[in-house]
């Protein structure tokens, strides 16, 4: 990709107690491409895709989206510059509906969050347009279940979903078919797909499958001790010794 | 997949709890509105008009705890501003509408900037140190509305006269012998005209506050309550709803304050600033069911009743039973409490969500 970067980690760390997390990772993303983060446990992947979406705050670098810093921005204010995060852990709100979850999203994104003395349930639109997210995560049948009461796989859609409805221009998907049973995971996979194919979209995605990396990465990253020790395109990556030792799951030997 | 079917297959069930709500609520609306001509004695009129208040009172305290996960205990500081203001003035400009709009305006407005204040210092920092400012600053507001006694009448408080419209001297509508007019053999007179201001006031910020939890707002509120992280990761302020929340109910809550003072024609730390308020408020969300708003109406409707009437009940009662050893001493009036405790351990126990909460849940599972 030659165009200007539209997510920029420039620098950027973050430590715990002395324990360098993130330690001074520079990386640019572009528009149009999938860039898949690999690492072992505790490499630092949740950490750094926290700095970039603004749950935590990097005690070095600059985060910019586009040509604009936004390090000091707080969540809510990245999210609606664009930037969008869906969680390792699922994060939902429980004992709403899974349709209320998607609504507040959409919400969110139209702006009408302030508005008081308008009837929720007048704004119908807000309601179409989260049953189509719904539909496209194949959750239209439980659309009036509290999001608690979903099975494990079915709040990763969710989580998904809620992503979805956001409509940002980076996507970042943590892990997203984590837990998930065989016959599951194709349904994200296949959204994350569908993403993909709009090339103003930049999509960051943490992921351990193989197969999935194979089928959907343009670019690979590697993060080790909370550094950032490989980075390109997935057959030159795939080749290195400290990805095979992840892939083959003996990369955990180390507690730095 | 297979929920889906089981939802259409299953036959329509009746949502039992939510009619047995509605009704309850149906009914407390009619006994207000038409609570002059139906218990016409002043006690009776002096509950009808405590309910109405405290409905707004804890229906407000409902919009922070039970729809956005606020804990404030601040909240009889804002509905003391709104009485005082208003009794101060009342006292000292004399009694007019115009004191009552000036001094209940002034405090309104000091509970809206203070509200403010605390809102956007302490909304950020972890839900118990929030709950600690509040605690400080109403504990603030009790120390000084006893100290400046020169303007509040220290712990006295202050007794004043109220417009002549709301007085019971004055005929609303007179007959030919200048008398007031009855209907239902009630008198027209001005304590009626003062009944349906306080209730008609009360009924209108009642629907405001329904408006505000089914608005768009609304709905950022609950998740806000639900998951504060991801309402934020999503793209909503956190700290700004809350505090424009924060600053709503104290607003609310500073006019019934306002309502309170006028038909009381009294204002003190013990009916609108203390500790006990507070608790009371508190104890009629949780019974009620947090987050329902009409749990507020059951709840307050439960808690005033008790707090009038079990004493005569009780007394009934061991009169009642006399003749039974034991029983007439356990029903003794002076253990009224103890009963109202024990009615609270049971209806917490039997519904853990509150009244309505639990009745509606229970809709809910059954499929509705
Ligand atoms: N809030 C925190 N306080 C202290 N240490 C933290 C915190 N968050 C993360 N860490 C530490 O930072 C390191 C990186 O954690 P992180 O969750 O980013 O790893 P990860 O690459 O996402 O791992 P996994 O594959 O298990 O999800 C870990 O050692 C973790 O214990
Ligand atoms: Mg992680």
């Amino acid at each position: 990709m030659s165009s200007a970067a539209s997510l920029t980690s420039e620098h950027l760390g973050i430590s715990f107690g002395g324990h360098k997390a993130v330690d001074d990772v520079s990386c640019a993303f572009h528009a149009g491409e999938l860039t898949v983060v690999v690492g072992p446990n505790g490499a630092g992947k949740t950490t750094w895709f926290n700095l970039i979406s603004g749950q935590l705050t990097p005690t070095t670098g600059r985060i910019l989206l586009g040509d604009r810093e936004i390090t000091r921005l707080s969540p809510s204010a990245r999210a609606k510059a664009g930037i969008g995060r869906a969680f390792q852990l699922t994060n939902l709100f429980p004992r709403l509906t899974v349709l209320e979850n998607v609504r507040l999203a959409v919400q969110a994104r139209e702006g009408q969050g302030p508005r008081l003395f308008v009837k929720a349930s007048a704004l119908s639109h807000l309601t179409d347009e989260a049953m189509s997210y719904l539909e496209a995560a194949r959750l239209g049948a439980v659309a009036h279940l509290p999001a608690a009461a979903l099975p494990h796989g079915d709040q990763r859609k969710l989580e998904v979903a809620l992503l979805l409805a956001m409509e940002p221009k980076i996507f970042m998907f943590d892990e997203p078919t984590a837990g998930m049973s065989l016959d599951e995971a194709p349904v994200i996979l296949e959204l994350i797909g569908e993403i993909k194919k709009d090339t103003s979209r930049t999509v960051l995605l943490v992921e351990h499958k193989m197969d999935v990396v194979r089928a959907l990465a343009d670019r690979i990253v590697v993060l080790h001790n909370g550094q950032l020790v490989a980075d390109g395109a997935p057959a030159d990556v795939m080749k290195l010794e400290l990805v095979r030792e992840i892939y083959l799951g003996t990369g955990a030997e180390e507690v730095a | 997949m297979s929920l889906a079917v089981e939802q259409t297959g299953a036959p329509r069930q009746l949502p039992m709890g939510r009619l047995l709500v509605y009704g309850t609520v149906g009914l407390i609306a009619l006994a207000l509105l038409f609570a002059p001509f139906l218990f016409p004695d002043v006690r009776s009129q002096e509950v009808a008009a405590r309910i109405c208040v405290f409905i707004v009172l804890a229906a407000s305290f409902d919009l922070l705890i039970g729809y956005t996960g606020i804990v404030s205990f601040a909240h009889t500081m804002f509905f003391g501003l709104g009485a005082y203001g208003t009794a101060i003035a009342l006292k000292q400009f004399g009694a007019s509408f115009t004191s009552i709009a000036l001094g209940g305006g002034a405090g309104v407005l000091a509970a809206l900037v203070l509200a403010a204040l605390i809102g956007l210092l302490s909304l950020r920092v972890k839900a118990i140190f929030f709950a600690m400012v509040t605690l400080a600053a109403a504990s603030v507001m009790l120390v000084l509305a006893s100290q400046l006694s020169e303007f509040t009448g220290g712990e006295d408080g202050l007794t004043y006269s109220i417009p002549r419209l709301f007085s019971p001297a004055t005929e609303l509508i007179a007959d030919a012998e200048g008398k007031a007019v009855k209907l239902f053999g009630v008198a027209l007179n001005g304590k009626i005209a003062l009944y349906y201001f306080v209730f008609s006031s009360s009924l209108a910020l009642f629907a405001v506050m329904l408006r505000i939890v089914a608005s768009p707002l609304g709905r950022v509120l609950k998740a806000i309550r639900e998951n504060e992280m991801r309402a934020e990761a999503i793209g909503y302020r956190v700290v700004g709803y809350r505090t424009a929340v924060f600053c709503i109910a104290a607003v609310i809550a500073a006019l019934a304050g306002i309502l309170r003072a006028v038909w009381l024609k009294y204002t003190g730390p013990e009916v609108a600033l203390s500790f006990d308020i507070m608790i009371d408020i508190l104890l009629i969300v949780v019974i009620g069911g947090m987050g329902t708003m009409w749990g507020a109406v059951i709840g307050v409707v439960l808690m005033t009743l008790a707090s009038y009437y079990l004493k005569d009940l009780m007394a009934l009662g061991a009169e009642a039973t006399a003749s039974i050893p034991l029983l007439p001493d356990l029903l003794n009036p002076d253990r009224w409490l103890l009963w109202l405790g024990v009615g609270f351990i049971l209806l917490v126990y039997f519904f853990p969500s509150g009244l309505v909460g639990t009745l509606m849940d229970r809709d809910a599972r059954a499929g509705k």
